[in-house]
């Protein structure tokens, strides 16, 4: 099904888009039809300026699982990282 | 139109149409082979987007003989943008309202009836999201016949949790304009068989004409060839029922 669900949350940093860099203000996060992945269904993170139109997004479709472990490696990364006294 | 003559002599092009409130939005036309008089097919896309898929499905329909047109619902939301970006601006400013849709689904309806190759005889179809909003258009709208593809939350209302800005469109059905065939997967969690069983209950209360079929070994989507939940004999099988209801109700 079409799950409709979105969480949105606002970040701040840039992406490259098909146009080169652009700041990024919004990230779309939801589980749905991808459009590209072979699958039924993917975690979709769509990464937008919408100040600077629809074409300004960095778009991933991943299986469950690959997004789960990358939920994992932006902790496990950002850990190390207070570790150390960098975040 | 701009036109592009494909294998089965369809014709088809993009063409403007006045939408809800005035707006002009593009859509998607396929003209059957031939001049004759046809009827006309609104094609609901899912939301994906206004994609590759859906205009196959469209051109499906003028291969046999109707005129399909495919408004592009999420133009609004991202003008001139490819597709899959203009689906996720939809999908970011929170989806395609359900006063929107009626009003582009109606503004497509009144550009096939326009033609002069037109019978006056206008069908809805949906698929996923669009079987829903297939069923919504057909409850607000003076149409012939309706199909809607495994549409969910037409009857239940989304899971809790699920913030939604859409809901079930069943308090409607009394004013369902025409009949209505639904084609679903028995396998398929939203909506699940026990949730279509009651809107066939809901229905039959009514009074309406309707068919339901549930295809075993079939989930969600099983029209789409381009996902792997195609499944072969329910998309031919509900093909067939498709042809057999547009057939019966979009005659002259």
């Amino acid at each position: 099904m079409c799950t409709y669900h979105t969480e949105r949350v606002e970040v701040a940093g840039s992406g490259k888009g098909p146009d080169g860099w652009f700041p990024v203000r919004l990230a779309c996060v939801y589980f749905d039809h991808p459009q590209h992945t072979p699958a039924d269904h993917t975690l979709n993170i769509d990464f937008l300026n919408p100040g600077q139109g629809p074409s300004a997004r960095v778009a991933v479709e991943l299986g469950a699982e690959s997004a789960l472990a990358l939920a994992d490696a932006i902790h496990a990364a950002l850990g190390a990282a207070n570790r150390k006294g960098l975040s | 139109m701009s036109g592009e003559t494909i294998g089965d002599e369809a014709t088809t092009g993009t063409v403007r149409i006045t939408g809800h409130q005035g707006d002009e939005i593009p859509a998607y036309l396929a003209h059957p082979p031939g001049h004759g008089p046809s009827a006309g097919v609104v094609v609901i896309h899912h939301m994906p987007g206004y994609d590759e898929a859906t205009k196959e499905i469209t051109r499906t329909f003028a291969a046999n003989g109707y005129t399909a047109i495919m408004p592009n619902l999420h133009w609004r939301d991202a003008p001139g943008a490819s597709p899959d970006d203009a689906a996720a601006a939809a999908r970011a400013a929170g989806g395609v309202p359900d006063e929107r849709l009626v009003g582009d689904v109606d503004g497509a309806a009144r550009y096939l009836r326009s033609l002069g190759s037109a019978t006056g005889k206008v069908g809805v179809i949906g698929y996923c999201s669009g079987g829903r909003q297939a069923f919504l258009a057909a409850c607000r709208l003076p149409l012939d016949a309706a199909v809607d593809c495994y549409g969910a939350f037409v009857m239940d209302a989304p899971p809790d949790g699920m913030p939604l800005k859409v809901g079930p469109v069943v308090g409607l059905a009394g004013d369902l304009s025409c009949p209505l065939l639904g084609l679903f997967g028995a396998e398929d969690g939203h909506p699940s068989p026990a949730e279509t069983a009651r809107l066939e209950q809901e229905l039959a209360r009514l009074g309406k004409t309707f068919e339901f079929h549930t295809f075993p070994g079939a989930g969600h989507a099983f029209f789409a060839v381009d996902r792997p939940s195609y499944r072969p004999q329910a998309a031919a099988d509900g093909w067939q029922r498709i042809w057999e209801w547009f057939g019966r109700y979009l005659a002259a």
